[in-house]
């Protein structure tokens, strides 16, 4: 019997294309991660002319069982800049609508000549499925509560940029982010961004502190790994952070959870008497998309501290590289 | 995958003697080595060298073999009738066979659900083509819908062996408590789901870190104590010592204690345990793995642990599998979207002979009470014993040989299982149920 070893389970095959896909932050290493960040960097400054010869008439699919702005166009921008053909087939104007599954919707692209799905799912896991029956490289683009890996790498890239901009085109390490606390806000227990960046963030040395009442933030998700802790008091969060990152309520996903707003507000909205008062240098983050007036007044989300934008812009880069990596055509010279 | 090796299957031999093995019968305290007369498809005679004419017996050679009773699982899904893509009483109890199952009590969760007396005679008609006995258990209210309860004497008189609406918990205090007072007054025994499914709504595994990480949506340990308790306050109510409540697939320290102190004070309470939940862990989910879904869940290592206590201890009464095929479309899904349950006839005994007896030390005897005696008495079945006079129901299996399990060659006709291709003891050789041999491993040797 093994079941203290994984010798001989004849089901776990080794999945080819898992060093070009990216499922989760966890199968990105530190030098993997750094790699990603100078192919970002690499590929945004290229001759636009030349970077559209990389992936010249071959074939991504976007694969979209859930609404998307940011991610959708700024994969689909990104494809396209590398010269790829994009096509996108969204849950409601496709067969999806009339049972197909995830496993022949995903063969049926790859029959077409998809070369790398992009996914985005409304069920936590989907994109391993989608992998293992397709075998493709499978670039998770939000799956459930559980990954946004593109976001996490873009909100690293932002923080890298603001923070440590030696370190964001030339390499980092497992202490890049020393002395830094990022200070996620809101509803963590349904945020699939707060948990790629609370896996991502502390292995490059940051601290990050979540924050938000019981029922959107169980006291166990300090024990997702290292260098995470839960702090229920916003303000006194706020005065050790360097990074203040803002999350949506995802009522889509509430389900039972009874939530009263206004107590909300009160206690864990970010407008700018609190900013000034506990985090006057911190830089303010959001993935989008914002409700303004909810967790985030107006005047903060696009103040001088907003790095809002910047966000979405960086995006685009990540992608970019994530693509080119997916589809094994990274840039001689940058280490793969 | 019929066994193919010399010998007729199905084919009653007038007498036959099990000769050479080891004999293991926990109802009758034998341990040791003892040869098995077989008349008539009855135990004929239990002894030391029991002297036959060979010319007058089929003489099965059981050296370095354990003789034992039957299996019983008081605990299936043959999903018959209605769902005879995943399952059919036929591939079922070939499946049972070939794990060295005699007797399967097979649950009411089919479609449509089995609350009638029709269903129930239907189940056991000879044209189901069951290798092993089938004892129906009864919805225990009609059509599990947790409301009215469904005629527990007409069920009882057509065979039903038990009440329960496994699959979906009886939640309603008084609808439980009128299901304990009629079961009582047929005399029947009541099992239990125990699920608060108002806190498991939408999830899919066991609460904690680790389903948090996953971003999947955990059913708490209280789900499963809290109704143990319920259960256990109103069966205390009803100050009857026929009453019986059985607890099925017990998965948590926390539910393991309510049944070990409802036994403190004389309460008829019951549990089993499955083999998964004494040997897998939550992180079996791994990747999103759909053969590591199942209700209850996979708990952390410290309830696991609790099982394997309770085992050892004697406060689990039972082993049973929850036997719960699924096609292959259906568990290759988003994880949260495919169904509960994995396949486990063929391995229950491998794996508790592995968990329990290798890595534990519990003796082979208390294993194979746990497989046959003790579930058999907990619904009073003529099962689990080789007493001379009863039916001759027989596993032979050998305890250390090493055997790979491959789902692709499983008698069930369905595949879900987390256990393909691990390597187990206790290869079954043949089963033989009222002295009928109704299963015989493929490359077996015949005396």
């Amino acid at each position: 019997m093994q079941p203290h070893s994984q010798e001989i389970r004849s089901t776990d095959r080794p999945i080819p294309s898992r060093s070009r896909s990216l499922l989760s932050t966890v199968d990105l290493s530190v030098p993997d991660i750094a790699a990603l960040l100078q192919t970002a960097s690499f590929l945004e400054k290229e001759d636009p002319l030349r970077r559209a010869h990389r992936l010249a008439k071959r074939r991504v699919a976007l694969l979209f069982y859930e609404s998307s702005t940011r991610t959708r166009t700024s994969f689909e921008l990104a494809a396209k800049g590398l010269g790829a053909d994009t096509t996108l087939v969204s849950a409601l104007s496709s067969s999806i609508e009339k049972g197909e599954s995830l496993k022949d919707t995903g063969l049926t692209l790859r029959a077409l000549g998809a070369e790398c799905i992009i996914l985005r799912h409304p069920n936590s896991g989907a994109p391993y499925l989608l992998e293992r029956v397709t075998e493709l490289p499978v670039l998770n683009a939000g799956d459930g509560m559980h990954a946004h890996p593109s976001q996490a790498l873009l909100d690293l890239r932002t923080i890298l940029h603001r923070l440590r901009p030696k370190h964001a085109n030339t390499g980092i390490d497992e202490s890049t982010l020393a002395g830094i606390t990022v200070l996620i806000t809101g509803d963590i227990l349904h945020s699939r961004v707060a948990r790629s960046n609370a896996e991502l963030l502390p292995r490059l040395g940051a601290r990050v502190i979540l924050c938000g009442p019981e029922a959107l933030l169980p006291g166990w998700a300090a024990e997702m790994g290292p260098g995470i802790a839960v702090e229920r008091n916003f303000a006194h969060a706020m005065r050790s952070s360097q990074v203040v990152m803002m999350l949506r309520i995802q009522k889509e996903r509430l389900g039972g959870v009874e939530l009263n707003l206004d107590e909300y507000i009160a206690n864990y909205q970010l407008n700018a008497a609190r900013l000034a008062e506990n985090a006057p240098r911190a830089l303010v983050m959001h993935p989008g998309p914002m409700i303004r007036g909810l967790e985030i007044t107006s005047d903060v989300a696009d103040g001088p501290q907003s790095a809002v934008e910047e966000q979405v812009r960086h995006g685009v880069a990540i992608r970019t590289a994530l693509i080119a990596r997916a589809l094994d055509a990274l840039p001689e010279g940058v280490p793969a | 995958m019929t066994p193919k090796a010399s010998g007729i299957p199905g084919r009653i031999q007038e007498r036959t003697l099990i000769r050479g093995g080891h004999l293991i019968d926990p109802a009758n305290k034998i341990d040791g080595p003892r040869d098995l007369l077989i008349e008539g498809g009855r135990v004929a005679a239990v002894g030391e060298r029991l002297d036959v004419n060979s010319q007058a017996a089929e003489i099965i050679d059981a050296s370095g073999l354990i003789v034992a009773p039957g299996l019983v699982d008081i605990h299936v899904h043959l999903r018959e009738p209605g769902q005879s893509y995943k399952e059919t009483i036929a591939s079922g109890t070939a499946a049972a066979v070939a794990g060295g199952f005699t007797s399967v009590a097979a649950m009411p969760n089919t479609v449509p659900v089995n609350d009638s007396a029709e269903i129930t005679h239907w189940m056991q008609a000879s044209e189901r083509g069951a290798q092993a006995r089938v004892y129906p258990i009864g919805a225990a209210t009609i059509g599990s819908m947790g409301e009215a309860l469904t005629n527990y004497e007409a069920l009882r008189d057509a065979g039903a062996v038990a009440v329960s609406d496994d699959g979906k918990p009886i939640l309603g205090d008084d609808t439980m408590r009128a299901v304990l007072r009629a079961a009582t007054a047929a005399g029947l025994s009541v099992i239990q789901h125990a699920e608060d499914t108002r806190m498991t709504g939408g999830c899919s595994m066991n609460a904690g870190p680790l389903a948090f990480r996953l971003g999947l949506r955990g059913m708490p340990v209280e789900a499963e104590a809290g109704i143990v308790k319920r259960d256990i306050a109103l069966l205390r109510e009803l100050k009857s010592d026929r009453a019986h409540l059985h607890v099925a697939h017990l998965s948590t320290k926390k539910a393991l204690d309510h049944v070990r102190a409802a036994r403190k004070i004389g309460l008829h309470v019951t549990c089993e345990v499955t083999p998964h939940h004494f040997v897998l862990t939550e992180e079996a989910v791994g990747e999103y793995d759909t053969h590591a879904k199942m209700n209850p869940p996979l708990r952390t290592t410290g309830d696991r642990d609790a099982m394997i206590e309770g085992l050892l201890d004697g406060t689990i009464d039972c082993i049973a599998t929850d036997h719960a095929p699924h096609a292959a479309h259906e568990k290759e899904q988003e994880f949260e979207r495919a169904p509960n349950g994995i396949t486990g006839l063929e391995t229950s005994l491998g794996l508790s002979l592995s968990m329990l007896h290798r890595q534990h030390g519990m003796p082979l005897t208390q294993v194979l009470a746990l497989l046959s005696a003790r579930p058999a008495a907990i619904l009073g079945l003529a099962a689990g014993t080789l007493a001379v006079g009863a039916s001759a129901d027989v596993v032979l299996f050998a305890p250390e040989t090493e055997w790979r399990f491959r789902a692709n060659e499983s008698r069930s006709r369905s595949r879900n299982t987390p256990f393909d291709g691990w390597s187990l003891p206790g290869h079954v050789f043949l089963t033989m149920r009222g002295g009928e041999v109704v299963y015989r491993e493929p490359s077996a040797r015949q005396g």
